[in-house]
């Protein structure tokens, strides 16, 4: 019995330290609708400034002092952040802030290796709570009760602030109609710069405190970040009882299932926010979203196909392209190769997300499978590759007939989520599954056929087919089942009551994307030879995404060139510095502080101006019109 | 629009097909692929290693007269991105082999693409059996000693302790699996009175180590197991000095003993493990010190573990470079193959029939030292003594 009590509390402990972050993380959504992927930086940064403060100044009064300067220094530091960065990109396309959050996690990670060194370091225990209390014969350490203790008074003052002062109220309406709030004439400027200040106070808080129980490295951030962002959804996004209901429920979760299913940590969270999904679509404690002020940006300037003169540039270009293996080495055309097969999944994913409105964070998943799908044909039936290319992807179709049905019962952030989860239940399965599909080793020699082999012949096999898809996906985009789906994103309510099945059109849409992605994971399977849980990872996700938002979401061909200029210039950086994350993470920043609409949105923003020179044209208008939304 | 931006991807492809050609025609190569970003702990060490390595040998006339060039890349630790860099390598910078790699999966990644493109590849860490054995091919061979050698290793010394209920903490990825099933078959073996009473398997990276240690201490094993390494290990180690796990138990643990992983352990280092690791700090032969003082005097610095394993990656690639006489990949394996060379840890010798160098490892007690972990009681264990018959060995690895 004694057993089961601390092991609950030793469940809450850990409950202690994923709240903390996790509700710095859901005010912040809940306010500004940030996804802020550099939470989890904030989160390293306290650690570290904390590590090195509780080094430098020791006693109780260092090591307590230390821990609340650090939080303190780092939420300064997210002001900053707040103030150079995101005040800009406010305004962008939904999600598009995710873009810049990620690029200062990228720098982040390079950044305190450079500062603090490789090493991973290990701080003091905690002054006063260095042992363990005895419980029936049971060892609890302190420090975990003092957490335990901390957790609810954080929630508790957290209350007390949103319930009994002014700024709370003002928090709490925003989060409900930040629109209202702002027609009220509050200043919403200070009022998303000092919620963003408490959101990463929180952050650091929860790093700082975990010295005297973890090692302080780099890679602590993505550790969290994924695990926060599930806890913030399944408790709700913006409220913070639920961020503290989901901590306690997944730790206690997982400190119990690992007495019966010592494997199960790796996937728990994943499991309990696609329940929790599925049966509360908005979270344990949230609200259904208020109807949707719909941007008018989105319809300012209405898509039409390509004319017939830029049809002759896009097929004279592409045949530049084809001519790239008269005069470019092997190293070039396999590198050509891989940027033809992102270019598909990117396609696919700014299918998904520009003409459905449906961001999904686990795109990677139909890609994987459709490696997967070829590697298995080809390993376990040795069927020709060709076969092998025409029936791989079909398991990234049933994948995403099978997860899309009950995601595109969801919308916005807990629709990505439900995605994220998917994609990580199928990613653990092939971890997991070592038996078929060789767990994290993978599945070795899957080369092309001779016809294929060389690296020019696979190059234009992959251009050939980028080019079909994109051009198939583009007649969607103008078709009418396209125009049907862009309703369903415009409104969802109008849609129906014209007589649109918004569901089952949103569905199809998952499928196509889905089935597409596995084309490019097929594809992707005999460029490297290989397939490896990697393939479905939320880091490739997370690549697809970074690469749709580059190009801009509100285009028709952002996909295409986000493609290109992400994965050219990662391989390239990569390539060509040790400090590729910082190069790379800083080019991410700039582009979304450049080009707020991403690059294909701000070229066709010029070309409308140039194009309309007499007094500001209708472009010019739209964007008053956007930021009083 | 679209097509137009193919353009840009093929300007961007040039100009990286482009790059690199500076290096003169009769220096002579090499490729070396690692996870820098992913690991660095490990991987800065190991840098040094190679480039003290570089340095020696060209100050020593290089390779038949010609320099040796060692071209370096990242992998971020993906597979993916492991083979655009070995195909960079081979087809842009045209190295004569590929060398590095760490993680498991990207050793095999690698070890396919040098099966496929028929390019000599010396994998430096990567642990997994399967390098040498079940997806072994004769492109491929492997410096460090496998998880097969240091399970052996580890279960001589286990199997003399009296514990009879064990328990296993691993982390939840092939190498934690390996690493445990190898260990429990051999143990078994020796010791078919033993009980296992209890495993866990954290995710890599993300242990909830509260809870494990719980749970461990639950089945109230007499000896444990553990696996888990870095950042990891320290949160596993501070719950378990805290919760009393190790206290009157007998603990046998993978790598510990690297200082990689030892170090940062400070004051909390528990007493009385039995560890592989490297304690440079007590080793006293002459080749050990010889590369000590190089490696200090170059860096200021003492070696980690990477510093040893790059080191020698590059001396044994140019041992058998200078043995080939050529950089024809056939030429090479033909070379490599029953080629014995120094290393700091003394003399090793690549396998012919599976390609696995004898490189050992030590085996020792950690303990605490001024505040420090240290191993000792320790000695060093010659890889060729725990490698099974050459019969199984045929049996495990597929024919060329």
């Amino acid at each position: 019995m004694a057993f089961y009590v601390v092991q609950f509390l030793t469940g809450l402990a850990s409950a202690a330290s994923l709240f903390l972050v996790a509700s710095g993380l859901s005010i912040i959504f809940g306010v500004t609708r940030i996804v802020n992927f550099a939470h989890g930086a904030f989160y390293m940064i306290g650690a570290y400034i904390a590590f090195t403060l509780t080094e430098r100044f020791s006693g109780a009064f260092g090591f307590w002092g230390g821990v609340v300067v650090a939080a303190l220094a780092v939420a300064l530091i997210g002001v900053l952040v707040e103030m150079v960065l995101l005040r800009r990109i406010y305004h962008a396309p939904e999600l598009f802030q995710l873009l810049g959050t990620f690029g200062l996690t990228l720098m982040v990670e390079d950044l305190v290796v450079l500062i603090w060194g490789p090493d991973d370091l290990v701080g003091r225990r905690a002054p006063g709570f260095r042992g363990a209390v005895d419980f029936f014969g049971q060892n609890i350490p302190s420090y975990d009760l003092f957490l335990i203790v901390l957790s609810p008074v954080v929630l508790g003052i957290l209350w007390l602030l949103f319930q009994r002062t002014r700024w709370g109220v003002l928090v709490r309406a925003a989060t409900q109609d930040r629109d209202m709030v702002a027609a009220l004439g509050v200043n919403q400027k200070w009022l998303f710069t000092s919620v963003f200040a408490v959101g990463v106070f929180l952050a650091a808080l929860g790093g700082a405190l975990q010295i005297p129980r973890d090692a302080v490295h780099h890679a602590m951030d993505l550790r969290i970040i994924v695990d926060v962002f599930v806890v913030v959804v399944i408790g709700g996004l913006g409220s913070i009882v639920g961020a503290f209901v989901a901590a306690v429920l997944v730790s206690e979760l997982n400190a119990f299932g690992i007495l019966i299913f010592p494997k199960i940590s790796i996937i728990l969270v994943f499991l309990v926010m696609a329940v929790v999904l599925i049966v509360r679509p908005w979270g344990l404690f949230g609200k259904p979203e208020a109807a949707a002020r719909k941007t008018p940006g989105l319809t300012v300037n209405p898509w039409r196909p390509l004319t017939s003169n830029e049809r002759l540039a896009a097929l004279a270009t592409l045949v530049i392209a084809a001519m790239l293996p008269l005069f470019a080495g092997n190293y070039a055309l396999t590198v050509g190769s891989e940027i033809a097969i992102f270019v598909i999944f990117a396609v696919s994913l700014h299918f998904l997300m520009s003409v459905g409105g449906l961001a999904s964070f686990g795109h990677a998943a139909y890609f994987g499978l459709g490696a997967y799908g070829v590697a298995f044909l080809a390993k376990m039936a040795g069927l020709p590759m060709i076969v092998c290319l025409l029936l791989g992807p079909l398991l990234g179709c049933m994948g995403a007939a099978v997860f899309g049905f009950f995601a595109v019962q969801l919308s916005g952030v807990y629709f990505a989520m439900l995605t994220l989860a998917f994609a990580q239940i199928v990613w653990s399965i092939a971890f997991q599954w070592v038996s078929v599909t060789g767990g994290d080793n993978g599945i070795l020699g899957v080369w092309p056929a001779s016809w294929a082999a060389s690296p020019s012949h696979f190059y234009w096999l992959a251009l050939g087919v980028a080019a079909l898809v994109t051009i198939a996906l583009r007649i969607a985009v103008f078709s009418p089942f396209g125009y049907a789906l862009r309703a369903t994103r415009d409104s969802l309510l109008r849609s129906e009551a014209v007589g649109i099945n918004a569901k089952r059109i949103q569905w199809t849409a998952f499928v196509i994307a889905g089935t597409t992605a596995g084309i490019g994971g097929a594809l992707f399977a005999y460029l490297k030879g290989s397939v490896f849980p990697d393939n479905l990872g939320i880091s490739l996700s997370v690549d697809a995404l970074v690469m749709v938002l580059l190009g801009g979401v509100e285009t028709v061909s952002g996909g295409v060139v986000g493609a290109i200029v992400y994965k050219a210039l990662n391989i390239w950086l990569v390539s060509q510095t040790d400090l590729s994350k910082m190069v790379l993470g800083g080019f991410i920043v700039l582009i979304v502080v450049v080009f707020p609409k991403g690059i294909v949105g701000m070229l066709e923003l010029l070309a409308q101006r140039r194009k309309k020179s007499s007094p500001p044209g209708s472009s010019l208008l739209a964007k008053p019109i956007e930021s009083a939304e | 629009m679209r097509a137009r931006n193919y353009f840009v991807g093929a300007a961007f492809a040039l100009l990286a097909g482009g790059m690199g050609h500076s290096a003169l025609a009769e220096d002579i190569k090499i490729g070396e692929i690692n996870s820098y970003s992913l690991l660095p702990s490990f991987t800065e060490p190991y840098r040094k290693g190679w480039q003290l390595a570089v340095e020696e040998i060209n100050a020593a006339g290089g390779i038949n007269g010609k320099k040796l060039v060692v071209v370096s890349k990242d992998d971020g630790g993906k597979p993916a991105d492991a083979q655009t860099a070995a195909n960079e390598l081979v087809s842009s910078e045209g190295v004569a082999m590929l060398t590095g790699t760490f993680l498991s999966n990207i050793g095999l990644a690698v070890s396919d693409f040098a099966n496929q493109k028929k390019v000599f590849f010396l994998a430096a860490e990567p642990l997994t059996d399967a390098v040498t054995w079940s997806k072994g091919n004769k492109y491929t061979f492997r410096l460090r000693p496998s998880n097969y050698m240091q399970a052996a290793m580890l279960v001589e010394a286990a199997s003399k302790l009296p514990a009879k209920r064990w328990a296993t903490i691993a982390p939840n990825y092939e190498y934690g699996q390996s690493a445990v099933t190898v260990f429990k078959k051999l143990m078994s073996e020796k010791r078919p009175d033993i009980q296992w009473v209890d495993e866990q398997w954290p995710p890599q990276g993300k242990i909830d180590a509260g809870p494990v240690v719980q749970a461990v201490a639950q089945a109230n094993p007499e000896a444990i197991l553990n696996v888990t390494f870095g950042p990891d290990l320290v949160k596993l180690v501070r719950e378990g000095n805290t919760r009393g796990l190790f206290k009157g138990r007998e603990v046998v643990s993978f790598l510990t003993g690297e200082p990689e992983y030892l170090d940062p352990l400070k004051e909390e280092t528990p007493e009385g493990w039995i560890v592989t690791g490297y304690p440079w700090y007590s080793i006293k032969t002459p080749e050990h010190d010889a590369f000590l003082k190089a490696y200090q005097t170059k860096y200021n610095d003492y070696p980690r573990l990477g510093s040893i394993v790059g080191y020698q990656t590059i001396k044994a690639a140019a041992a058998i470079l200078a043995k080939a006489g050529s950089t024809d990949t056939d030429k090479l394996i033909a070379a490599a193959e029953g080629l014995s060379m120094p290393s700091p840890l003394g003399e090793i010798t690549f396998r012919k029939i599976d390609h696995q160098s004898t490189l050992g490892a030590f085996v020792g007690k950690t303990a605490q030292k001024d505040g420090k972990g240290v191993m000792v009681d320790f000695s060093y264990k010659k890889g060729s003594d725990y490698l099974p018959s050459d019969a199984e060995v045929e049996k495990l690895r597929p024919k060329d």
